[in-house]
């Protein structure tokens, strides 16, 4: 049995409250507000479950569009024939076992031939997917009818940034997060000490490609109608990048402090200057890698460490560094 | 026959770009993900002087040459070089130049969108058959393949029989020893880098010729250049021109023979192939 610790059960506690409190939306607001609601809570949850394998692992992945569009297009094929639940279980599948393929190619090599892969990533499956609809079914779309509501789409996606918020603590608790953190200190370290670093990272990238495919398959039923364009579109893998690494990404929930103000700049940005986002996007991306390295949260986890320090020298007392120092 | 001739022809101007892109990432040590947008600005500005000023592609790529040598030397200098000063180590760097580089890819795309809109452009030049063994091909193709055959022996020239070529080549191998041998490593690497920018600049003008291209196509050739470096062995020049003779024959050959919408997929199955048989490249020697 587990034992938790006073602060975890209190973030555990304010976690409960807090979903319990954005469960309530759909109930007092429809339209325009809950719309922008489920676009949050999907990028909320894209950006959770990609931090969940790049943030330890520091390995930027480009490839969130790719299974996206897998989970996508595991239900506009399965509609007719499978029950929903079914469907996500498959897209999840599907993009865990996508994920496990760059991963086995790709992971046990140096990091940048991963990057260079998954850019690509997205691009290839659109193109083999539209390849296939020409050719043996003659057309370039599908149509996805179902019952469900915007209100559902948004309790969906919740429940899928708790599990997602779950699975990251437990692995984070388990003997893998341990692994995973030894491995994006110091790889070679990690290897001496007898961690099957592929293998972790493998196992890792599969579990965020799985729920990135969740969240493609849930917001399927938005579309109505799905071609390869729109569901592979790579500019969602960019973003889901730009708002993780934003927010920061030492922490799980780092990205949601960058998705919030992000998602809120694009609306307005497509909304009034359609043509600018490429412009809007690539200024933020440089004013992160030059200003944010560590994001916002980093930030102001630095910030405060001196606030404390700082404290810690008025009041008197020798800072921990200090005190190591003369122990030394 | 056909197939591989038009390969190799197309092969001839990929070898170029993605010399441009070896000497950024082997020497400089800048994984450039811009480097696709250095090509299609060349495709543009070679467009712009021959449609406005009727000057000759193969004239245009002398003048943009040293432009995108320049502006690639303001590129490292301005906005690579704090980040190879902030890195700790390569892996660092590597992390570090991917995002600049891809904000950077982002905002050059931007711009060009801005101005020329996602329209796709071409031009007539030497829009004419020319027979090889009996079979007619564009003559602009031969003529951007002589012409990238040109380039690439100068630069192996350059890098192989002159003081600053050998010098590029030791920073290639390694930065820290380069420096015990009084090689301005900061230089020389910002000299590599505008170099590859030059190189790709060169690449983009000669593809002009004979390709229809718009504003947001450079993430696609990024992709390909990166895949021909990586399949020739990072900073390995021979290897990269073969390596793009491979990827053009089999490309071409995808396309004729089965889909044109597959040639990146075609390009994905060299890669994996690499990736999985021979990750040094395929004329790289294993490492220790």
């Amino acid at each position: 049995m587990m034992r938790l610790r006073r602060d975890e059960l209190m973030v555990a506690g304010g976690g409960i409250a807090a979903i319990a409190l954005l469960s309530l939306l759909p109930l007092f607001s429809d339209g325009f507000v809950l719309s922008f609601g489920v676009n949050l809570m999907l990028y909320v949850a894209m950006c959770t479950a990609w931090t969940l394998f790049s943030g330890p692992t520091r390995l930027v992945s480009l490839a969130s569009a790719g299974f996206f569009g897998v989970g996508t297009y595991s239900v506009a094929l399965g509609l007719d024939f499978l029950p929903f639940p079914v469907l996500i279980a498959i897209a999840a599948f599907v993009s865990a076992a996508l994920a496990g393929l760059v991963g086995a190619a790709t992971l046990r090599l140096s990091g940048v031939y991963f990057v260079i892969f998954t850019l690509g990533l997205a691009e290839l499956i659109r193109q083999v997917v539209a390849w296939s609809q020409s050719r043996f079914a003659h057309k370039m779309g599908l149509y996805v009818f179902t019952d469900f509501t915007e209100r559902d789409l948004y309790w969906m996606l919740l429940a899928l940034t708790t599990l997602v918020f779950g699975v990251g603590w437990l692995i984070n608790r388990s003997r893998l997060g341990f692994a995973l953190r030894i491995i994006g200190d110091d790889e070679t370290v990690a290897r001496h000490v007898g961690i099957a670093t592929a293998r972790a990272k493998i196992v890792l990238f599969m579990a965020s490609g799985a729920f990135l495919g969740i969240a493609g398959a849930i917001v399927a039923p938005r579309y109505a109608y799905i071609e390869p364009q729109a569901a592979f579109n790579p500019m969602i893998s960019f973003l889901v990048v730009i708002m993780a690494l934003l927010g920061g990404t030492r922490r799980l929930w780092g990205p949601l402090v960058g998705v919030i103000p992000f998602t809120i700049v694009m609306e307005f940005i497509t909304a009034r200057f359609p043509n600018h986002s490429s412009v809007v996007i690539g200024i933020t991306f440089l004013a992160i890698v030059y200003l944010l390295p560590d994001g916002i949260t980093g930030r102001i986890e630095g910030l405060r460490d001196r606030i404390r320090h700082r404290a810690a020298a008025r009041n008197g007392i020798e800072a921990p560094e200090a005190i190591e120092e003369k122990a030394a | 026959m056909q197939i591989i001739v038009t390969g190799a022809l197309l092969g001839g101007t990929y070898a170029l770009i993605a010399l441009g892109l070896t000497l950024q990432y082997g020497a400089a040590r800048i994984m450039n993900l811009a480097n696709g947008e250095t090509l299609v600005a060349a495709c543009f500005v070679a467009f712009w002087l021959f449609t406005a000023m009727g000057v000759n592609p193969l004239l245009g790529m002398v003048l943009i040459a040293p432009v995108a040598f320049a502006l690639n030397w303001l590129i490292y200098a301005w906005l690579l070089r704090p980040l190879v000063r902030r890195a700790k180590n390569r892996g660092m760097l590597e992390v570090d130049s991917i995002l600049a580089t891809f904000g950077l890819l982002f905002l050059l795309q931007g711009l060009m969108l801005l101005g020329f809109g996602g329209a796709y452009f071409s031009y007539k030049f030497l829009a004419e058959p020319f027979l090889i063994l009996g079979e007619p091909y564009g003559l602009n193709r031969v003529v951007a393949f002589v012409a990238a055959v040109i380039v690439a022996s100068l630069l192996y020239l350059f890098l192989y029989h002159t003081r600053q070529g050998t010098a590029v080549r030791a920073v290639a191998v390694d930065p820290a020893s380069s420096r015990l041998v009084a090689i301005d490593v900061a230089r020389t690497a910002a000299f590599a880098f505008a170099l590859g920018g030059a190189l790709t600049a060169c690449g983009g003008t000669l593809l002009s010729t004979f390709y229809t291209f718009n504003a947001s196509m450079g993430v696609i050739f990024t992709m390909k250049a990166l895949i021909i470096v990586i399949m020739g062995g990072v900073g390995d020049v021979r290897g990269a021109t073969l390596a793009a003779l491979i990827l053009g024959v089999t490309e071409t050959a995808v396309a004729s023979l089965i889909d044109p919408g597959l040639t990146l997929a075609a390009n994905y199955a060299l890669f994996v192939l690499v990736l999985l048989f021979r990750p040094q490249g395929i004329l790289g020697r294993a490492s220790a």
